[in-house]
Order: C-alpha cells, then sequence, then structure tokens
C-alpha cells in the first residue's frame, strides 16, 4: 500500500513549480496517500478478461467544424512562462551532454 | 578494400553486390485545414511566434481538446486514394515523452488503432517501370512545435546551451503515412525511395488536402533503412534518418546510409538503432538520438477525444469527392494527347504533366502547351537547377503567352523575351509587353518605312525582286525583323515587300 513521503511530495511540488508550504506537505501527503490507495483498490478487480475502460461514456464521433477561433495573445501565451526570449519559450538544454 | 573505406563508406557498386536493402519510409503531411487538430486556432504558416496558440494547444491545465471534422474527412480521402481500408471504429491515443517540443509532455497520436491501413501506391521509375509499394498505415497526429538552438555550433540541439519555442505549429494536424518495408529495390533503392516520395507527393496535392512544400516542412519524409546480406531475408537493424527536406535529399540520404552500414557490417561492426540526421550540405548523416522503442512512449488511449466510428455511408460520400489522381490523369492525358509511353515517361519525369494539363485547362493547345513546358522552360529550369514548377511561370501565364502568339501580337521570338520577363518577376504577360515594348509592330506606316528602307539599302536583291524572284523577298524580310529588333509581323512584311516590288 502506498504511503507517500513528505520528500516525495516536495519533489511532485518542484517539478510542477508549485509552492507548497511545510503543513502543506503534510496535509497533501495524507490526502495523495487517500487517493492512491482507492486506486489501488482498481487491481483486486481488473483481471485479464475485463477490458480495459478508455472512456467511461458512451459517446463516439464528437466534432468541430474548421472554422477559426480566438487565440491568445503573445504576451498572454508567455506570461506563465519560467523564462522567455523573442517571443518564445526558454528552455534549459535538451541533452544532458557538451 | 575501396578506396571509400577510409572515410567509412563502402562504393556504392560494393554495397549493392553484397547486400540488399530494406526500406521503410514514414512520411509526415501537415493538412492546410484552415484551423489545428483540436482547436480553433489557425493554421498558418509564418506568423508571430506563440501568437496562434491557445489553452488547449499550450496543454494549459483544464483544457479539452475537440476533434475537427474537415481534418478526419482529410485523413480518409488520402486512405481511400491510397486504397487503405477505413477503421470502422477507432481511437487516439497519448505517446508520452519528455521532450518541450510539445508542451503537454505528450503528444495525440494514434497507436495501434489507425483510421487507414493496409492499402498500396504504385510507382513508375525512370526507366518506365513500375513498383507497387505496400502502405502499412496512415493515422492522424497533430504536429510539434518548433524548437530553435540556442549556443550550439550549427543550430542543432547539440551543444546547444538552451532552447527557445514556438508552438504555433503545435497541434496543425498531421497525417504520418508509413510504407510496409520496401524488400527488394537492390540498387534502385535511393531512386525507389525518392519516387516514392514524388508519387505521394503529388496525390496529395491531386487531393487538395496540403500545399505539400517540403521546404517549408508540410511534407516531409524519414527514411529507415536496413542492410541485410545478399540471399538473406533477415532483416537488419535499421537507421531512421530525419531533416530529409527535398526530394533529391531523399535520394542521398538512403543512398548515403546504405554505404555507411555496409562499411559498418563489413568491418564487423554492429548498427545501432537510432535516430539519425541528414545534413543538406555534406549530404552526409550524423547520429542523433538513440532510437526510443514503443514501450518508452507508454502509449495509452487518449481519455479526452471519444473514438471516430466513420460510417460506410460517410466513407462513401467522401470517396464520390476523390478527384482525379495521378495515374488516372497520367492514362487520361496520354490517350487524349496521343503519347507514346515514352514520351508520357519523359513528361512525368521532367515534371511537366500536370502544369501542361493545366495549361490546357488554360485553354492553350496541347502540342503548343508540351512545347513550352519541354523545350523552353525545361531548359530554364536545368539552367537555374530548379524543378520546373519552382520556375516562378503559372500555367496560366504560358496559356496567355500562347495566346499572344496565336493572335498574332507576338513572335515565337517576342514570346520567349515575355516568359523571360515574368521568369525575373516582371508580372504578368500583357504588363511586360508594355514595360519592354515587345508587341510585334503590324502597323503599315510604321513597317513600310523599314521595308522601304531595307530595299533602298539592297538595290540589288530589290531588283531580283521586282524581276519576279519572290524568294529573294527573304533577305529584305530579314532585314526588316533585324531592323525591328525582331517585333516585325513577318507574314505582314513580307505581303509589304512584295507589294512595294510590284509597282
Amino acid at each position: 500500500m502506498p504511503t507517500i513521503s513528505r520528500g516525495e511530495v516536495a519533489h511532485l511540488a518542484r517539478l510542477v513549480r508549485l509552492a507548497v508550504t511545510e503543513e502543506e506537505l503534510d496535509l497533501f501527503a495524507g490526502q495523495l496517500d487517500v487517493i492512491l490507495n482507492s486506486v489501488a483498490r482498481v487491481r483486486e478487480v481488473a483481471t485479464e478478461d475485463i477490458p480495459p475502460t478508455s472512456h467511461a461514456i458512451g459517446l463516439e464521433d464528437v466534432f468541430r467544424d474548421d472554422v477559426p477561433g480566438p487565440c491568445l495573445t503573445q504576451q498572454q501565451a508567455l506570461s506563465g512562462a519560467y523564462a522567455t526570449e523573442d517571443g518564445r519559450f526558454q528552455v534549459p538544454r535538451i541533452l544532458d551532454e557538451s | 578494400m575501396t578506396a571509400g573505406m577510409t572515410t567509412g563508406l563502402m562504393d556504392y557498386d560494393e554495397v549493392v553486390a553484397r547486400f540488399d536493402p530494406v526500406l521503410g519510409l514514414e512520411v509526415h503531411v501537415e493538412l492546410s485545414t484552415a484551423t489545428k487538430m483540436f482547436c480553433s486556432c489557425p493554421n498558418v504558416f509564418g506568423a508571430p511566434p506563440n501568437t496562434h496558440v491557445c489553452p488547449t494547444c499550450l496543454g494549459l491545465p483544464g483544457s479539452l481538446p475537440v476533434l475537427n471534422r474537415a481534418a478526419v474527412e482529410s485523413v480518409i480521402r488520402i486512405g481511400l486514394a491510397l486504397d487503405c481500408s477505413i477503421a470502422p471504429w477507432c481511437r487516439f491515443a497519448r505517446k508520452n515523452y519528455f521532450y518541450p517540443d510539445m508542451p503537454k509532455n505528450f503528444q495525440i497520436s494514434q497507436y495501434d488503432e489507425p483510421i487507414a491501413l493496409h492499402g498500396s501506391l504504385e510507382l513508375q521509375l525512370a526507366d518506365g517501370s513500375t513498383l507497387s509499394v505496400g502502405i502499412e498505415r496512415a493515422h492522424m497526429e497533430e504536429d510539434t512545435g518548433k524548437s530553435l538552438h540556442v549556443g550550439g555550433a550549427t543550430g542543432r540541439i547539440h551543444g546547444a546551451s538552451y532552447s527557445l519555442l514556438d508552438y504555433n505549429r503545435a497541434g496543425v494536424p498531421l497525417i504520418e503515412i508509413v510504407t510496409k518495408p520496401i524488400v527488394g529495390a537492390g540498387a534502385r533503392a535511393p531512386e525507389v525511395a525518392r519516387a516514392y516520395v514524388t508519387a505521394l507527393r503529388d496525390l496529395l496535392r491531386a487531393l487538395g488536402v496540403s500545399d505539400v512544400r517540403m521546404d517549408q516542412g508540410s511534407l516531409r519524409c524519414d527514411a529507415n533503412v536496413s542492410l541485410m546480406p545478399r540471399g538473406s531475408s533477415v532483416f537488419g537493424t535499421r537507421t531512421e534518418t530525419k531533416n530529409v527536406n527535398s526530394l533529391r535529399s531523399v535520394e542521398r540520404a538512403v543512398r548515403y546510409e546504405m554505404c555507411r552500414q555496409a562499411a559498418v557490417l563489413a568491418s564487423g561492426g554492429e548498427i545501432v538503432q537510432e535516430t539519425r540526421h541528414f545534413d543538406e550540405a555534406s549530404g552526409t548523416t550524423s547520429a542523433g538520438r538513440r532510437k526510443e522503442t514503443s514501450e518508452d512512449y507508454r502509449y495509452f488511449p487518449e481519455p479526452d477525444l471519444v473514438p471516430i466510428t466513420p460510417s460506410d455511408e460517410w466513407v462513401e460520400k467522401l470517396r464520390a469527392t476523390l478527384p482525379e489522381l495521378p495515374w488516372q490523369r497520367q492514362a487520361r492525358v496520354q490517350a487524349e494527347w496521343d503519347l507514346s509511353d515514352l514520351e508520357l515517361r519523359d513528361l512525368v519525369n521532367a515534371g511537366a504533366l500536370d502544369l501542361i494539363a493545366a495549361t490546357v485547362d488554360a485553354g492553350a493547345a496541347p502540342a503548343e502547351a508540351r512545347s513550352w513546358w519541354v523545350a523552353y522552360l525545361t531548359q530554364q529550369a536545368n539552367s537555374r537547377g530548379m524543378e520546373l514548377a519552382e520556375l516562378g511561370i503559372t500555367p496560366q501565364q504560358v496559356a496567355r503567352v500562347i495566346s499572344l502568339v496565336r493572335a498574332g501580337t507576338l513572335t515565337n521570338n517576342l514570346a520567349r523575351q515575355v516568359v523571360d520577363g515574368i521568369l525575373a518577376g516582371e508580372g504578368e504577360p500583357d504588363d511586360i509587353i508594355v514595360t519592354r515594348g515587345l508587341a510585334v509592330v503590324s502597323d503599315d506606316s510604321a513597317l513600310t518605312a523599314a521595308v522601304e528602307q531595307a530595299l533602298a539599302a539592297q538595290p540589288d536583291i530589290a531588283a531580283k525582286i521586282r524581276g519576279g524572284k519572290v524568294a529573294a523577298a527573304g533577305a529584305i524580310v530579314g532585314a526588316v525583323m533585324k531592323a525591328t529588333g525582331g517585333k516585325a509581323n513577318a507574314q505582314r512584311v513580307r505581303e509589304l515587300v512584295l507589294a512595294h516590288c510590284a509597282r
């Protein structure tokens, strides 16, 4: 059964760039544990002869007409970016090599 | 050991004597829909960075993709034109990877349930033979954003200190068309690869689903190449060469990989399964990232998009919209223009067939349209190292020039000068005639003066004509043509010369 540590919550928070307080680390660790334990129960019933469910509702063929709609401005698009340059998102070096 | 071995390449003749190449070609084509695959951002090339983006194609929390109906119709039409079966039910899949060209950290694609599968495409090779290439599948996905790598020597990802991302292209509808392994092409493998991409490009253009511009990346080819010892039927390890941005590069990249892999194998080495990068300038490939296996992508059904179930009725409706396809057009044109197989093949190889057909559609007679494209314009294309279609003259312009010659406004010589003007970007034929002063002079007063001058300058010839030697008039006509810079209507000049001498 999963037991999420404070350290793991801190790691996740850093990956998704969320500022999480010391108290929240404890709070979220407990909540994530509940979530993971609930999901883990699925394993008890999932067997070879039950096909995996990809969609919970029986909808098919939902389409959109090919008509342009509004976009964000460049400024809006970049507003949440960690770093930008020349109207583009700046990201760290992709390949870890010299 | 051949001289090529020192640079890690085996001589091509030796390669094909010792190995059988196996090709697998993956072509990505961007659809020319008005909007992206899963959101209503405009699908336009060349806009300022990050101006055609929205929460969905930026992968922002809470956004949901909705599928573009026109894109689905395009892929079904592509599938039908490639003689594929259309899946009655299919889904999208998430392809997970950690690379910033997709802001979601996954690309929405199709995995084991493509919408179109098991078709074929017939190729015509330069020697007139045909080859049927099996199509494994055609599936829908979304294009990635555009990366700009900063700090490296060559703008490549290797050695870059950071990268810049423009997501205007992220989410543009992309169709991936994958061949079955092409075996048995032997020494012709590079030619076959090029012929396949050419045939597919022509087909997609005829369907009107994409602008198929390799130079702008709306048609891209990844070439999988492997070698097996001759006589073997066990495929070798393959490499996948990317960044192949022209038809010529397809041919060069395949040939280079064959020579490189053969040298590695012959020296007892092993081929590494990897992505390789084609360098246009040097014509070589270099190692890129190690190829991920499909497990690495953790494919799973895309939960945010519901399944697609193209009904027979919808598929048949789309089949009815298929235009005349390139091979149907070739058969028709061959019959209508009464061409031999050889003549037809020459037109096809020169890339002239569609241009001639369009010129005929614009009102020109087939023989004249053919003559312009295969003679003067082909010369011009060759001397510029271009394809005919890249020359910058439209079939409509050629048809206009032809009609001006027919009307007597232009001589053939003047017509070529008008065409030169069009190729130089000087505008439409009628404008160039004015700006370059090229119209045939049929005005009798202007011509009569020139005729009188020419007769006066050559009295002996004038005497011969007066004496009944009509054939001598040619020399005077020639002199008038020269004096008018080729702009005189030769037929009218001749009439004037004879009339003058008959007085």
